[in-house]
């Protein structure tokens, strides 16, 4: 079924786009005519309703596909604790509880400066071989938990703990790589500002985050702050980019 | 004058050093270990062996220590002193009913009844003094004489050698005649007194009642008929409190920690029955844990909202495996657990709403499930703390417990990181390798002169996986504590950028006289 929808994409596209390759403006509404239609399809294809969305912190949820972190579904962050934080920071300032099970190198004060709040924070930094029960423990209660998978568990474990996720309307974000995550988010291109040769001192950093969908469409990515000077999650704006960074090492 | 008052016969039992004698029974210390308790800096009371080396009251506690080098100095605390004298009362209440508590150390009680059951004063002053000797407080002594004042006046000056002293009836104002008037007790009245050039309590009660009642007053009359051995007041025996505590003994002693929670299942059950009969919950318990070697644990637990009977029994368990678990065997079996209430509260403050209490008692439940799992420690409520390193500025507190702030994060704390904050803090920094430009190992001067500027390191180790640097910033000198040999720390911190764009903090830690080391202490990524 889907490699049938996929030619017929392939075909929208090339048919699409063959005799209006002149102008520039007509092809970017014919790729968005294309997700549209992707995206009409998918949802006709969906076997389940939509779910509910939470607080989602807005540097990233444009990226997300739905426009923000989903109830029930699981995610998956790669090689960074600061893009974590970023996922965390929005349902935390709602109100959400945060569980982070098995982290035991979780940023604490960082955390707290990035706008997550340690009074609904619980950390399980050493589950042992426990993981998946008190990940599955924290689910219940929890609205939003992180965990880092030390093996790999079987498929119908993995099953049971995403039906609970389901059952509870809770999220799970997983450290690493995971099947059946909604979206992996990946940093990279990461540049610091503030620190020179020898003088300065790390002040804020871009990078690119880049959100890849398990369903296959295309990956979209955005250059962010994480974090900017002053400690915020923001979009960096593409005309203002390069002054603002040379602005920021002269004042350091 | 005015009608005699009717003058009760009355005993007084003195511990000579009551705080002490609490202090070396509570903290399992041998009976002649030279001991100081500390209130304000001061010393407040100190063991005989201290007192041999010239310690004494109100000595500053340095000056305590230099003259007896090996003193042991702990905090004086009221709430031990009261706790420890506790027991004795009940022992003392099972030989003789209505005891009076003066204050800890002290206790009144009437003569009459002891005296016609042991045949005469002085056998039942000695049955007593057994008594305290039994339980293992040696030097107690009994004042038998009309009215509590003047029977604790003639226990203070019973001797080691009689310790029973016995003033006999209607005899009080010769015995307290002599005795200086500071025994009074105000201190202003007492320098008063010693201006108008009385001196001691024979002529204090010279004095005519009439002139006193005017003079001092009420209170003043009733130390003037005190200091003349007529003191009227009556012995209220105390209430004695009700026994909220439950004590759990096994006989053979257990040595394996699931037998004995399974043990204290049912008494934890009788110990939430017997709280919610008198309308009460339990906020906070003590757990006091006997073994067969002699051990003793003791730990007090809070809980955020009210102990139920699996929380009581939990805690006993988290007690006992400390991090060990649930089937290991202990150092040495178990003989007694006591679980005693600390703080209790009227259950109507607890009670669960019509529609449950919201979501944070299904947080607390669900917390508890995995504290359950991986013990008490195991599941973590961070807490930012003062402090220049990582590992300072972060406190984490077990799920339940109050935090503890040792270091204020409101000071300023010189020497700290700028913002931002890295988001990997690693638990145990690792061990890693910076190089110069030319492959040589950089160090830092006893001046914080780098030898060579940081072009290459590797994060792990062994010294592979070596990463090019293209930016970084230091050296940060951290100096700390440098007065206290053990935990002084000089350490020169970096920031380093490697060529993925991940940002390090790398500690150049100095070790002694042998050098230096390089670890990474927190990751940026």
């Amino acid at each position: 079924m889907s490699a049938a929808i996929d030619t017929i994409e392939c075909m929208f596209e090339y048919g699409e786009m063959a005799p209006a390759a002149a102008t520039l403006e007509e092809s970017v509404s014919s790729v968005d005519a294309v997700r549209d239609l992707q995206a009409r399809i998918r949802s006709m294809q969906a076997t389940k309703l939509d779910s509910r969305l939470i607080p989602t912190h807005p540097a990233i949820a444009d990226l997300l596909p739905g426009g923000g972190l989903k109830q029930g579904a699981t995610y998956s962050v790669e090689h960074s604790a600061t893009l974590l934080m970023a996922v965390l920071a929005g349902p935390s300032a709602a109100g959400s509880w945060c569980g982070v099970v098995g982290v035991p190198e979780f940023g604490v004060e960082a955390a707290s400066s990035f706008g997550i709040d340690l009074e609904r924070l619980v950390l399980v930094p050493q589950p042992g071989d426990q993981w998946l029960a008190v990940t599955a423990a924290i689910a219940d209660v929890m609205g939003v938990v992180v965990t880092r998978p030390p093996k790999r568990a079987s498929d119908g474990n993995l099953a049971r703990l995403a039906a609970r996720l389901r059952q509870r309307g809770s999220t799970l974000i997983v450290l690493g790589n995971w099947p059946q995550s909604e979206a992996m988010l990946t940093l990279s291109e990461s540049s610091w500002s503030g620190i020179g040769n020898g003088f300065g001192h790390l002040a804020a950093r871009q990078v690119t985050v880049t959100v890849s969908t398990r369903l296959g469409g295309r990956p979209r990515s955005a250059r962010l702050w994480l974090p900017d000077p002053e400690l915020k999650f923001v979009a960096v704006e593409a005309p203002g980019n390069a002054e603002s960074q040379s602005e920021y090492l002269r004042a350091v | 004058m005015n009608s005699v008052p009717t003058i009760l016969r009355s005993m007084v039992l003195w511990v000579p050093d009551w705080p002490i004698v609490a202090g070396v029974r509570m903290a399992k210390l041998p009976a002649d270990a030279p001991l100081a308790l500390i209130e304000k800096g001061l010393v407040f009371a100190c063991s005989a062996a201290a007192r041999a080396e010239g310690v004494k009251r109100g000595l500053r506690v340095r000056e305590a220590q230099a003259r007896c080098p090996e003193l042991i100095v702990k905090p004086y605390e009221q709430q031990l002193d009261q706790r420890a004298f506790e027991t004795i009362v009940t022992a003392i209440e099972e030989l003789v009913p209505g005891v009076a508590l003066v204050r800890p150390g002290i206790c009144a009680m009437k003569v009459r009844g002891p005296a016609r059951y042991y045949g005469g004063e002085k056998p039942a002053g000695l049955a007593l003094v057994g008594l305290l000797d039994q339980l293992g407080i040696p030097g107690a002594r009994i004042g038998i004489a009309d009215g509590p004042f003047t029977a604790e006046q003639a226990a203070r000056t019973a001797t080691a050698a009689k310790r029973v002293r016995i003033v006999p009836e209607g005899a009080s104002a010769q015995f307290l005649g002599p005795l200086p008037i500071r025994l009074i007790e105000i201190p202003a009245l007492v320098v008063l007194l010693k201006r108008l050039g009385i001196l001691t309590l024979a002529d204090f009660a010279a004095l005519p009642a009439d002139d006193v009642l005017g003079r001092f007053g009420e209170e003043g009359a009733h130390l003037h008929a005190l200091a003349g051995g007529l003191d009227s007041r009556p012995i209220t025996p105390r209430v004695p409190p009700e026994e909220l505590d439950v004590s759990i003994a096994f006989e053979p002693p257990l040595d394996r920690v699931d037998q004995v929670t399974f043990g204290v299942r049912a008494s934890a059950d009788d110990f939430i029955q017997a709280l919610v009969g008198h309308r009460l919950v339990c906020t906070s318990l003590r757990v006091e844990i006997d073994t067969e070697l002699g051990d003793y644990s003791e730990r007090s637990w809070l809980h955020p909202r009210s102990f139920t009977a699996a929380d009581v029994v939990d805690r006993v368990r988290w007690q006992l495996q400390g991090s060990g678990e649930v089937d290991t065997g202990l150092r040495s079996a178990v003989t007694v657990v006591r679980i005693v209430p600390e703080a209790v509260d009227a259950i109507g403050n607890h009670e669960v709403g019509l529609f449950g209490a919201g979501p944070d008692e299904r947080i607390h439940s669900g917390l508890s499930r995995v504290q359950s799992m991986l013990g008490h420690a195991g599941v973590l409520t961070p807490v930012v703390s003062g402090g220049r390193t990582l590992a300072d500025r972060q406190t984490t507190v077990p799920w339940g417990d109050r935090a503890l702030l040792v270091r204020q994060p409101s000071q300023p704390w010189p020497g700290q990181l700028p913002q931002p904050a890295p988001a990997t803090v690693f638990p145990t920094p690792h061990p890693v390798h910076v190089f110069g430009p030319k492959g040589e190992a950089v160090e830092v001067s006893e001046r914080g002169v780098l030898s060579a500027p940081p072009a290459q390191f590797s994060p792990v180790a062994s010294g592979r996986n070596l990463r090019r640097i293209t930016a970084w910033a230091g050296p940060w000198p951290v100096s700390e504590r440098w007065w206290d040999a053990d935990a002084a720390r000089r350490a020169n911190r970096f920031q380093v950028v490697d060529a993925d764009g991940v940002a390090w903090l790398l500690v150049l830690e100095s070790i002694g006289a042998a050098g230096a080391e390089w670890s990474a202490e927190a990751r940026y990524d």
